[in-house]
């Protein structure tokens, strides 16, 4: 507890350091990110991130010092003439944008990793840490550099704020913001401008390898959460920050942990989290969703199976046993039971020494499954043509869907039937 | 059949388009009246989309010029409004009806402004006139196919503009909401508006226009309905490409031949 306290106090200027350009850095790539995921170029921010590094080394190369700014330039000039290469391949020959972009980013990382092997082996001695590019090191976020990699942070957060709405529409629609004589090149350009500048600036604490997860990650992630898309640039600003902010953290308990790749571990798990967890689009919802459904079909069967067995005797509220049951439909043992239960709870059914009965507002619900699935029957041999025996297998799926307002047209349409195909009576609403 | 009318809401000059270097159409030249529903017809890739594209400035043309309202696109941009093919976005964009009537606002507002009440109110107008209000918040993927047309002109609605560009609105849309769009936009016409319609059915090209482009990788026909839709002229639409003009056509993208010796002068 103690630890937690030291690290929120910020009393250590490091961590204080550390901590503001984690969060800076991950709340700025996932909010340029965001429009990156919904203009389909995810893959792109990978291919500029793998490009940055042999700009780095060249900057380092020509002016042979490590200052932040000269390398910030190398590396955003390298992260462009990528983009531009590849919508250049893309557009004068017969490779796709795919192929293009693994192309790109396979060449410049190649490059890149030349560059860097022959800076090692230079002997200058100024070259030490300028391998932490390849996998980031945010410890090494300190003074001159947080300023200036705070500033392109700061100046990311600004544009976006400034050009929202511009921004998203031609993440919609491109076409129609053309139309309307928004200046959508120059838009585009300085979206793709501010992609490279996310990069260029997170490759510092999590490098270029794991670079596009901060970009693509907190955005994938935050649209589980949300239909809108101010509310998902904050919630993925906001996961970003928040991992932004554990990464400087677990390295500040553990030195020995590097505090990008936790970023990065940690993003994931929040994705992963999200992927499952989140109310309707979450994997849980639609498995709870789908198993609601599921039991809510086995309880109008039964009592559909209950209704079949009285309307051969012409006595609705007799009881019968589990096996009578089971004899007219089969159905798995546990998953009826387990109907039958809640069907008493609902008073829909009761339970005796004989076995169940419909109650009387049961015999109601069946009656209503028993009806669409007769008027569902006729509707399919009168307006489809499918043969009356065929329908049957239709209907029982059917039964379950239809609305109170569907119900209505399809009698109507029918004109109040009232028996079926097979010639047994439709029910009437009572 | 090619009519011409004397001031023109829309002049379509010596109009080439191509495609990676295929022209898809060729040397088409026609004027529009104001005050009047227009239907655009003709076969599967005649070039009905890329007409309005080119109009719309979308397409890099080959040769002639488009004037509206007697000046080029660039001066008149407000008052002309482009409905785009409803597959051509993706629909599972996070933002709500409203949301997407709202862009038709932003080309008034301008760089940096943000939309505020007064832009609000024009877009709930707008769903309202498609009947669309109740469906404001919804997000637009829980639409359906005919709603989110009906949300793609609300978009253009909110615009307000004076010609209206819209490529295949009935496109995979309902009966109900055809008739509905069908009587907005003899609203709009009655209150002096030009709608210009991509269609692809002839059946009821007859009573939903007055006027009628006839399409197929050239012009075959401009003109008022009665004596546009004819049996000769549409079997002169439909009967089959010129196939001289597709050999041409791809043997200039095959030759990568320049299409014009000469860029398109703007006048």
């Amino acid at each position: 507890m103690n630890t937690l306290w030291d690290f929120l106090s910020m009393s250590d200027a490091n961590v204080r350091f550390v901590t503001i350009g984690s969060v800076l850095l991950a709340a700025s790539s996932a909010v340029v990110g965001c429009f990156t995921v919904l203009r389909k170029r995810a893959l792109v921010g990978d291919a500029v991130a793998h490009a940055v590094l042999p700009g780095v080394c060249l900057a380092f190369i020509l002016t042979g010092e490590k200052n932040p700014l000269i390398l910030l330039l190398g590396s955003f000039l390298t992260g462009w003439l990528s983009l531009i290469i590849i919508d250049l391949v893309t557009a004068n020959s017969r490779i796709k944008e795919d192929t293009a972009i693994g192309l790109v980013l396979s060449v410049f990382f190649g490059i890149g990793i030349l560059l860097l092997t022959s800076i090692q082996h230079s002997n200058n001695e100024n070259q030490s840490g300028l391998d932490k590019f390849l996998f980031g090191s945010a410890a090494a976020l300190v003074g001159q550099d947080l300023i200036t990699f705070g500033a392109v942070a700061v100046l990311l957060l600004l544009s976006v704020l400034l050009l929202y709405k511009e921004f998203k529409l031609i993440s919609f629609d491109l076409a129609y913001a053309r139309t309307i004589g928004l200046p959508v090149r120059g838009l585009e350009l300085l979206l793709t401008t501010l992609t490279v500048l996310a990069v260029v600036v997170g490759i510092q604490s999590v490098g270029v390898v794991l670079m596009s997860a901060m970009l693509i990650t907190p955005a994938a992630a935050a649209r589980f959460w949300t239909d809108r898309l101010g509310a998902m640039v904050v919630i993925a600003a906001a996961m970003s920050a928040f991992c932004g902010a554990a990464g400087a953290y677990v390295s500040f308990t553990a030195p020995a942990m590097p505090t990008g790749p936790w970023i990065v571990m940690l993003l994931s798990l929040l994705a992963i989290f999200s992927f499952i967890l989140a109310p309707k689009k979450g994997l849980l919802a639609r498995y709870l969703m789908q198993r609601r459904l599921r039991r809510q079909m086995t309880r109008e069967n039964i009592l559909k199976t209950l209704f079949h067995l009285g309307e051969a005797k012409g006595e609705y509220e007799h009881s019968y046993s589990k096996q009578q049951i089971l004899e007219r439909r089969r159905q798995p043992l546990l998953r009826m039971k387990n109907g039958l239960k809640v069907l008493r709870r609902q008073g829909l059914v009761q339970e005796s020494h004989d076995g169940w009965a419909l109650t009387s507002p049961g015999k109601k619900e069946a009656q209503r499954i028993v009806r669409l699935h007769r008027l569902w029957e006729l509707y399919l041999t009168e307006y489809l043509q499918v043969a009356s025996d065929h329908v049957h297998e239709d209907a029982e799926s059917i039964e379950h869907v239809l609305t109170p307002e569907l119900e209505k047209r399809l009698e109507e349409l029918l004109d109040y039937p009232t028996s079926d195909p097979h010639h047994t009576t439709i029910p009437q609403q009572s | 059949m090619i009519q011409h009318v004397t001031n023109p809401v829309l002049e379509v000059h010596d109009l080439t388009v191509s495609y990676q270097r295929k022209p898809v159409l060729w040397d088409v030249d026609l004027t529009l009246p104001q005050q009047a529903l227009v239907g655009i017809i003709g076969p599967n890739g005649a070039g009905k989309s890329t007409l309005i594209k080119a109009i719309m400035g979308l397409l890099p043309l080959n040769s002639g010029f488009v004037e509206l309202f007697g000046k080029p696109l660039e001066e008149v941009r407000k008052r002309v409004s482009y409905v785009p093919q409803r597959e051509s976005v993706d629909w599972d964009f996070p933002a709500s009806a409203l949301d997407v009537a709202m862009m038709g606002t932003y080309g008034q507002l301008g760089l940096f402004r943000r939309p505020g009440s007064r832009e609000k109110k024009l877009a709930m107008e707008a769903l309202e006139k498609v009947g669309m209000q109740d469906f404001a918040n919804r997000q637009i993927s829980q639409l359906s196919g005919g709603q989110q047309q009906r949300v793609f002109l609300s978009r253009a609605l909110a615009q307000d503009a004076d010609l209206y560009l819209m490529d295949e609105p009935f496109a995979g849309v309902d009966i109900a909401t055809e008739t509905a769009i069908i009587e907005l936009l003899r609203l709009m016409r009655d209150n002096g508006k030009t709608v210009v319609v991509v269609h692809h059915d002839l059946q009821s090209a007859q009573d939903y226009f007055d006027w009628i482009i006839l399409l197929n990788m050239r012009l075959v026909a401009s003109g008022p309905t009665e004596e546009t839709l004819t049996p000769p002229l549409l079997e002169k639409t439909y009967g089959g490409r010129l196939t001289e003009l597709s050999r041409v056509s791809e043997l200039l993208q095959k030759k990568q031949f320049p299409i014009r010796e000469t860029k398109p002068t703007r006048k």
